[in-house]
């Protein structure tokens, strides 16, 4: 199948050559050029510069073939919007968007847009690691009400 | 009312809108940019990043009437509107877009009232320099309509011609004629004169034909 991936930083390239490995075609966005340094020599997919929150650049990695989408920049609300894009606009069936803001990861989910926070799952499994615990699922570490930051815990008014 | 966003725009809009009597909250995540916002506004400025719940709920938005989202970001201000609206149920939301292309974006995901000072500079550089054309004054959503304005010169095919006698395309409405100082609602008996200026609306899709209707053919395209 066809994936676009948003961001060529490191989860962004290592995701982008993890897919080719298996046999899928990639296109990987960035708006820095040199951000593609981090792909290997030998990766044959498609690098577009430019920003992903504009459809033309979205249409240019072949967004409209598209059967999954990974928003991995490191701004949460690029990856919103970029995955909102992508999942309205272009109907792509799998988009998902890498969000370190556990409580803007759990709204945006709410709203139908899937989300991973690297920020709670990194926690968790450190936690569970350090704790020798056995590890948890990801739907686990991303029920954000068990957030590690007390801070972050869902304040009940306003909900 | 909370504003988002501390910059040149979010300062000159809360101070505008204080002075208007209203209560606002500006949210500014940059420190330096607080301190001084806080010199200015006081106890009304929030510390923070206003994509997040924790710093909108902080500033009040479960009660507040209207969020406006004017960031130098277009993603940061689609989602704090999304979060003001969806999270804290704000009825109005206000994005400002700097890329006229988001306009559309916006409103496919839930936000409807966006401002693009592009889109404004731009339309007002058009409205200085066609002078005897069909200048766009401003979009009207429901039924993709236009409201437009034409200036009549003497070589305009409608000076001189009654209103019934004018065949406009459908759906075309000549609503109002300026004529020196007072304006008047446009009737089918309304005889048009050179110098009039007449406000219109038309479906942007009539835009050329209604103008080679008012102004005749030849007239150089925008």
């Amino acid at each position: 199948m066809h994936v676009v991936v948003l961001g060529c930083g490191r989860v962004g390239a290592t995701l982008a050559m993890a897919l080719e490995a298996e046999g899928h075609s990639v296109a990987v966005i960035d708006r820095n050029r040199e951000a593609f340094r981090r792909l290997s020599r030998g990766f044959k997919g498609k690098m577009v510069l430019g920003i992903g929150i504009d459809e033309d650049v979205l249409r240019k990695a072949g967004i409209e073939r598209a059967s999954g989408f990974a928003a991995t920049t490191n701004g949460d609300n690029t990856n919103i919007m970029s995955a909102q894009i992508v999942k309205t606009r272009f109907r792509v069936p799998r988009v998902i968007a890498r969000i370190y803001d556990p409580l803007r990861a759990d709204a945006y989910r709410e709203l139908g847009i899937d989300t991973m926070s690297s920020t709670l799952i990194g926690a968790g499994v450190c936690r569970d690691y350090l704790l020798d615990r056995p590890y948890h699922t990801v739907e686990e570490y991303q029920a954000v009400r068990d957030a590690p930051q007390g801070r972050n815990v869902m304040p009940e008014r306003g909900r | 009312m909370i504003v988002a966003g501390g910059g040149k725009v979010g300062y000159y809009l809360t101070g505008a809108l204080r002075a208007g009597g209203h209560e606002v909250t500006l949210i500014e995540k940059a420190r330096q940019r607080y301190d001084l916002l806080q010199e200015a506004f006081g106890e009304s400025v929030v510390l923070g990043d206003a994509c997040e719940v924790t710093t909108l709920d902080q500033a009040g938005a479960a009660r507040a009437d209207l969020v406006a989202a004017v960031t130098g970001d277009d993603e940061d201000n689609l989602v704090i509107c999304q979060m003001a609206k969806r999270k804290f149920k704000v009825r109005r939301v206000i994005a400002r877009i700097n890329n006229p292309k988001n306009e559309v974006t916006f409103q496919l995901l839930g936000i409807d009232e966006t401002v693009s000072s592009t889109k404004l500079i731009y339309s007002l550089i058009e409205q200085e320099v066609e002078v005897a054309d069909v200048i766009p004054l401003t979009a009207l959503r429901k039924g993709n309509l236009e409201l437009v304005e034409v200036a009549l010169t003497v070589d305009s095919p409608t000076v001189g011609r009654r209103v019934r006698d004018i065949a406009l395309p459908p759906n075309c409405v000549l609503a109002i004629v300026v004529r020196g100082e007072s304006a008047e609602v446009v009737a089918g008996d309304t005889l048009f004169e050179a110098g009039d200026i007449i406000v219109a609306i038309t479906p942007a899709a009539c835009v050329q034909a209604f103008r080679e209707a008012l102004l005749g053919r030849g007239v150089p395209t925008s």
